[in-house]
């Protein structure tokens, strides 16, 4: 399968093609957005027409949208990291631990969730690109470790009641011009949270990274080709081990944004979030395979994700088991979409 | 096929040590740690291999012990392994969805007995018919996984996604979210033990599959087959073989395994918890095919490699539990002993610590 990044790693080629794999499944992923969140506009109206709705979406996903640019940027370079979602329950329990029975304040939370991250990161990093081990093993091995040091640092779920960080928690960030009149007829601005600004700043931050500097270009051709990519000049073991401390510094973050969101440490925090963010970067049209990704569109899976969520549970199945339904139906009608379009054009290139 | 060895192994060097011979074999993993476990066991606690007779909760005499537990608790693991090895050798990838289709067998079979009920005191269908319905739905979901995997070209991990995802929801719809219950004791003969007989069922069951893949891959070419699509796709193709029907017959096989696990699970209790059944076990499977020296990427495969795999696991596990260790703390303790494992087995240690062994000799003989 020629994969259309090489070629646009060498721009001068002059038959470069017209479209990308990335900026084909990019568009796709982001027309499927925009049609469905206009369908539940306007099939179900009502509260899908207010701003406050779609900015919910965001509140309540800053810490996924992080994990899952993370996860992008490790699926881009043909890794796969499963240990995202325990690392985030991690850190949430070990901040909670921390500020509540150690005395620390935010400084520390934010010190303690970007070092586990960056440890897990390094480890996992090492093994995989240095020793040659799977990814999924490895990350396996993280995740087992991750979920059973949740139970060591705390069994009990902790609340946390500290006040530098429920200021922190609680600041809501007004967003000019989107409010609505409630249902007394008084201005309701509309608000994000803290944690929606850092998301978004990591999506941008990345999404430049990966498209202008040298090493956001070297995950694409380590992942497209590793071969080609050392013949290049590109340091593969070099370009993996950053992509999966990257990933886990991510998934840190994430972990210090959830519990920004939820507020407490809990063993269930974080559960199946790396399959969610999986499931987000495939829907934005990252393919496990390598080479092929882009931390917008891993953006729009989130929020395609989420929409469909709420859709399914405004049309009336509310029971717990439709979510996941609906979430693993809409993954797999993402893969066939992408496997049937991508077959297409390769053939038809030849 | 039944012992593929790497042709490097073939060629016996006469200047290679026999450490080297030694950890150059598939099965130097699995039987280097069961040694080390059964050391350390031993020095520790010689009574960890005492096995005893003790009545159980109906009266009869029954074998107990750490070994037979063991055995016993391996028992959905070591199938599990059987199957994913197979996935694992034709599609060069894993099926994380064991876990939520063993829910789906074991929702299927228990509605079946059940008779829809949310208890029932007998059953209301043959035992071996519902095991066959609950069999027919895991190959179902095995024929999906295995349609996606060969013919829409989907990497396996990502399209078992889907049904790791949907899995334990469709096992919650099928029963209603109900938890039916089933207080028929000899729905219970397939997980505990059969009257009069002190070996836990579960046992026979995986010595008869077992047996059931070793008669099937010495008498069959599907061994072969397997290997030569895993190894290369399109020169199977060339060579006459459908490697897309092979991939999604592999599939189904698995989904004929994940059943049979299913119901074991099942019938040890006589009920289902949706959420909670077979949890994580897709780790382990894959773990066991892993640890069994099996590439993860595809290709050859020794089936042996991956039982033993899985029998290695059991036994950390019950070696964790005997010493304590809390049963929420466990995967911590599990991951060291898997990063050590893989990190002994990747290559690139391997040829390492071998240069070590031979930098030395080599010092002496340039001295003399």
């Amino acid at each position: 399968m020629p994969k259309g990044t090489a070629l646009d790693k060498q721009g001068r080629l002059k038959d470069r093609p017209a479209m990308t794999d990335t900026t084909l499944l990019l568009s796709i992923t982001i027309v499927v957005f925009f049609l469905l969140y206009l369908f539940a506009v306007f099939a179900l109206g009502g509260s899908f027409a207010k701003p406050q709705n779609f900015l919910n979406i965001l509140n309540n996903n800053a810490a996924l949208i992080v994990l899952s640019c993370g996860m992008s940027v490790v699926m881009i370079t043909g890794g796969i990291d499963i240990s995202v979602g325990a690392v985030t329950c991690l850190v949430c329990m070990t901040c909670a631990v921390n500020l509540e029975q150690q005395g620390g304040n935010m400084a520390t939370v934010i010190l303690i969730g970007l070092g586990i991250g960056l440890a897990f990161g390094v480890v996992q990093g090492f093994l995989v690109a240095h020793l040659g081990i799977q990814p999924f093993i490895v990350s396996l091995a993280g995740m087992f470790f991750a979920k059973g040091m949740t139970t060591i640092v705390s069994k009990e779920p902790v609340r946390v009641t500290n006040e530098g960080f429920l200021a922190v928690k609680d600041t809501r960030i007004t967003v000019p011009g989107l409010g609505s009149p409630n249902k007394l007829g008084q201005y309701i601005p509309a608000y994000v949270e803290v944690g929606v600004i850092i998301a978004l700043l990591v999506v941008v931050l990345l999404f430049c990274m990966l498209r202008w500097t040298k090493l956001g270009r070297s995950f694409y051709a380590v992942g497209g080709n590793n071969q080609s990519a050392n013949m290049l000049g590109i340091n593969v073991r070099r370009t993996k081990f950053l992509a999966h401390v990257l990933c886990s510094v991510l998934a840190g973050l994430g972990g210090i944004l959830y519990f920004l969101h939820v507020g407490s440490g809990d063993v269930a925090n974080g559960a199946g979030d790396e399959m969610n963010a999986i499931a987000s970067s495939i829907i934005g049209g990252t393919l496990l395979t390598g080479g092929v990704g882009n931390v917008l569109g891993t953006f729009f899976g989130v929020l395609s994700l989420n929409t469909i969520k709420r859709i399914v549970s405004s049309l009336g199945f509310d029971e717990a088991w439709w979510s996941n339904i609906t979430v693993a139906a809409m993954l797999c009608l993402f893969l066939v979409v992408q496997s049937v379009v991508l077959l297409r054009k390769n053939t038809s290139k030849q | 096929m039944s012992t593929v060895k790497n042709p490097e192994t073939q060629v016996r060097r006469p200047d290679e040590s026999l450490f080297k011979r030694l950890t150059r074999q598939q099965l130097f993993i699995p039987v280097a740690a069961l040694v080390l476990l059964v050391l350390f066991n031993l020095i520790a606690d010689p009574s960890f291999f005492m096995v005893s007779i003790k009545e159980n909760s109906l009266g009869n005499p029954v074998l107990s012990g750490n070994i037979v537990s063991v055995l016993d608790n391996a028992s959905e693991l070591v199938i599990l392994a059987i199957g994913m090895t197979l996935v694992t050798a034709s599609s060069g990838g894993q099926d994380i969805s064991v876990g939520a289709t063993m829910a789906i067998a074991g929702s299927v079979i228990l509605r079946m007995v059940c008779g829809g009920q949310v208890s029932a005191d007998t059953m209301q269908m043959p035992l071996i018919l519902a095991v066959l319905i609950g069999i027919l739905a895991t190959m179902l979901c095995g024929a999906f996984n295995g349609a996606l995997v060969a013919y829409f070209n989907i990497q396996p991990m990502v399209a078992t996604l889907i049904m790791y995802t949907a899995g334990r929801s469709i096992a919650a719809w099928i029963n209603n979210n109900q938890l039916p219950i089933i207080n028929d004791l000899a729905f219970k003969y397939a997980g505990t033990f059969l009257p009069g007989i002190p070996v836990p069922t579960p046992i026979f069951i995986t010595a008869l599959v077992i047996l059931a893949f070793w008669l099937i891959l010495k008498f069959t070419t599907l061994g072969l087959y397997t290997q030569s699509v895993g190894i290369n796709a399109n020169s199977s193709r060339l060579n006459g073989l459908d490697p897309k029907l092979i991939k999604l017959l592999t599939y189904v096989i698995l989904g004929v395994c994940v059943a049979l696990a299913g119901f074991i699970r099942v019938s040890r209790s006589g009920s289902i918890n949706y959420s909670r059944i077979a949890e994580n076990i897709e780790m382990d499977a894959i773990l066991a095919v892993a640890l069994g020296g099996n590439a993860l990427s595809g290709g050859k495969f020794n089936i042996y490699g991956s039982i033993l795999g899985a029998y290695v696991i059991q036994f950390l596990t019950t070696t964790l539990y005997k010493y304590d260790v809390p049963s929420t703390a466990l995967p911590a303790y599990k991951a060291v002993v898997v990063i050590l494992l893989v990190v002994l087995s990747a290559p690139v240690v391997r040829e390492k610590l071998a240069n070590m062994k031979k930098a030395p000799a080599k010092a002496a003989k340039e001295v003399s």
